[in-house]
């Protein structure tokens, strides 16, 4: 599918044009949406949000390149970002994003062989209290231990099996 | 000993809904504003001594009456980018009190006569901005957003637009740019935000903190003597203070400026989190403020602007990351050099480059292959990069490895003279020097 046309963001896409006095402002909030059409920033995706911003696409490409935010790879339907920052650090956060990369056996933002996870860490994602921590496809997991991780991603295997049948 | 003007959450249960934040004094405060002159209400506003809260404690009054009144488009822009390592009281007001940040940031608006609010949020913070919207929207529907505002001839929309991962964005003018879809780089300055030309779309801006403006509504309904009446000469009111790390009870607390670190650190989060353990170092402000040792000086120094500053560090954000005696202070060093160094958005070469360097120099310590001279290529390293980059991340970067070589100097020595002990025979090669 794509972004332009579509039903689907037709509404989302019209609210953020109409937030700005420059359409070029919307360049970051449709970014997203093509993120989430095509699970990643797609060439696709930069010519729409592009057409749709009125600007040059290697301006979009540009902007989806600074922030972290924006994938320009596929990732795993789960995408894991623990925080590793001194903070997080200090109640833990290394060894358990060691201990998770372990658990999935993948190495530092690879993807597991089912497509279901990718895992990598970042920095401060603002819930030092709450560490360790991480944020999945941008919804934070808190206050979080291995043997709870693992039984959140058999969980979540388990679903996928039950999809695919 | 807690005081709470912001975290009202923690009084009055489900103050978030609209319904339960208008029967607490909810949106009275921009009711009484807009029955007042914009002058008057700066002027309120300055007499109360409300500074910013993102960390620089500007005061926010003298920041409003910069405005220039002649020009026919402004803007109020909220910094809710909340990135700084240590840092999460602003997701904690948006979360439990986000009318009053929305009311708080109306009346700003009202005060310089601006058409709209941007609330620029982290893009973390994904969760919070649609809750935001929802609260936008509750405003809207009973005539606190939008136009006519409370009956009266002011009318300003509220808008909140997410980042997508850049720490420098909470700079105000990388802020700026970012919301108008450019890249999240630092501007250069003047023309300054408040004046035309340096703010958003050209326009004179104000940028301020969400703890800022969340503090506004509490000072029109109660006055800003009242508001003095809390905290200290120079730091008037509460601060919200983040403490995280080896304490017992982490978490957001709200207390007047008045309070000492002991205060926070012993009676309130319960002293050290593994028992047996001592305190020995607080970064005050999160990486970007000097580290101390926690030592009866600074324990019962008060956590004010003034105060802070006599023991040689600053309040800032009042991010307080505690490590007990079993931290390595050059590990901390190190993580807080690497933040920077991937944080740095590569526009000034000098901090480009410098965060680059200063992060391979404390790899080589950390790996045991520190020399003594390390400290002064570190120092020049430093000098090289303050003062002459477009924004403080600069200055920020290289504060981490100063103040510990500084203030833990055993911690530092511990790791060149583990080297010493190694050092290979002389005439063999050793590990590369920065410049290799």
């Amino acid at each position: 599918m794509a972004i332009l046309n579509n039903p689907k963001y037709e509404d989302r896409i019209q609210w953020h044009l109409s937030k700005y006095p420059d359409k070029r402002s919307a360049v970051m909030p449709l970014l997203y949406i093509a993120q989430e059409e095509y699970g990643y920033v797609s060439q696709e995706g930069i010519l729409e949000v592009a057409q749709l911003c009125d600007m040059d696409p290697t301006q979009v490409k540009s902007i989806a390149g600074f922030y972290t935010m924006y994938s320009e790879k596929p990732k795993g339907r789960y995408w894991l970002q623990t925080c590793t920052d001194l903070a997080c650090a200090l109640r833990g956060a290394d060894e358990f994003h060691h201990d998770l990369l372990a658990y999935l056996e993948i190495e530092e933002g690879g993807t597991t062989a089912d497509g279901l996870f990718t895992a990598e860490h970042v920095m401060c994602l603002a819930a030092c209290d709450k560490a360790p921590m991480l944020q999945c496809n941008f919804h934070f997991m808190e206050n979080l231990d291995l043997a709870k991780m693992k039984a959140w991603i058999e969980e979540k295997r388990a679903e996928l099996e039950k999809q695919s049948k | 000993m807690e005081k709470h003007i912001l975290l009202r959450g923690n009084d009055v249960p489900n103050i978030h809904q609209y319904d339960v934040y208008v029967q607490h004094e909810g949106y009275a405060g921009l009711k009484k504003a807009l029955g007042m002159t914009p002058e008057q209400v700066i002027d309120e506003v300055k007499a109360s001594g409300l500074r910013g809260r993102g960390g620089a404690g500007f005061p926010a009054g003298v920041k409003w009456s910069f405005i220039p009144k002649n020009e026919p488009v402004k803007y109020v822009t909220v910094n809710a980018d909340e990135s700084e390592t240590g840092t999460f009281k602003d997701r904690l007001i948006m979360e439990t009190n986000p009318h009053q940040l929305i009311e708080g940031a109306l009346i700003c608006a009202y005060a310089i006569q601006a058409k709209a609010v941007y609330i620029y949020l982290r893009g973390e913070f994904w969760d919070i901005a649609h809750q935001l919207d929802q609260c936008i929207e509750d405003a809207r529907r009973h005539g606190f957003v939008g136009q006519n505002i409370g009956g009266s001839s002011f009318s300003c929309e509220v808008y909140t637009h997410l980042g997508a991962g850049a720490y420098i964005c909470g700079e105000e003018s990388a802020l700026l740019n970012s919301l108008e879809g450019k890249l999240g780089q630092p501007r250069v300055r003047p023309p300054f935000p408040a004046q035309k030309g340096g703010g958003l779309y050209g326009e004179p801006t104000v940028v301020n903190n969400v703890e800022t403006l969340t503090n506004v509504p509490w000072i029109m309904v109660h006055g800003a003597a009242e508001y003095k009446k809390f905290g200290t000469e120079q730091s008037a009111g509460t601060k919200l203070y983040c403490v995280s790390g080896h304490v017992q009870k982490p978490g957001v607390y709200e207390l007047p400026f008045s309070t000492t670190f002991r205060e926070l650190l012993y009676d309130i989060c319960g002293g050290p989190s593994v028992e047996g353990r001592s305190f020995k170092a607080l970064l005050p402000s999160g990486g970007s403020g000097p580290v101390v040792p926690l030592n009866d000086q600074v324990l019962d120094t008060r956590m004010s602007y003034e105060d802070t500053a006599k023991v040689g560090t600053i309040i800032g954000s009042a991010s307080l990351i505690v490590m007990d005696d079993s931290v390595d202070m050059t590990w901390v060093a190190s993580k807080v050099t690497k933040f920077f160094k991937h944080e740095s958005c590569g526009k000034c070469t000098p901090c480009r480059e410098g965060t680059y360097w200063l992060d391979k120099v404390i790899d080589r310590i950390m790996a045991g292959e520190g020399r003594p001279e390390d400290v002064k290529l570190i120092e020049n390293v430093a000098k090289n990069m303050a003062g002459i980059t477009l924004c403080a991340l600069g200055e920020f970067a290289a504060n981490p490895i100063i103040h510990t070589i500084r203030q833990f100097p055993e911690d530092f020595n511990r790791h060149v003279a583990a080297k010493t002990e190694t050092r290979p025979a002389a005439g063999k090669k050793t590990a590369p020097a920065a410049g290799d």
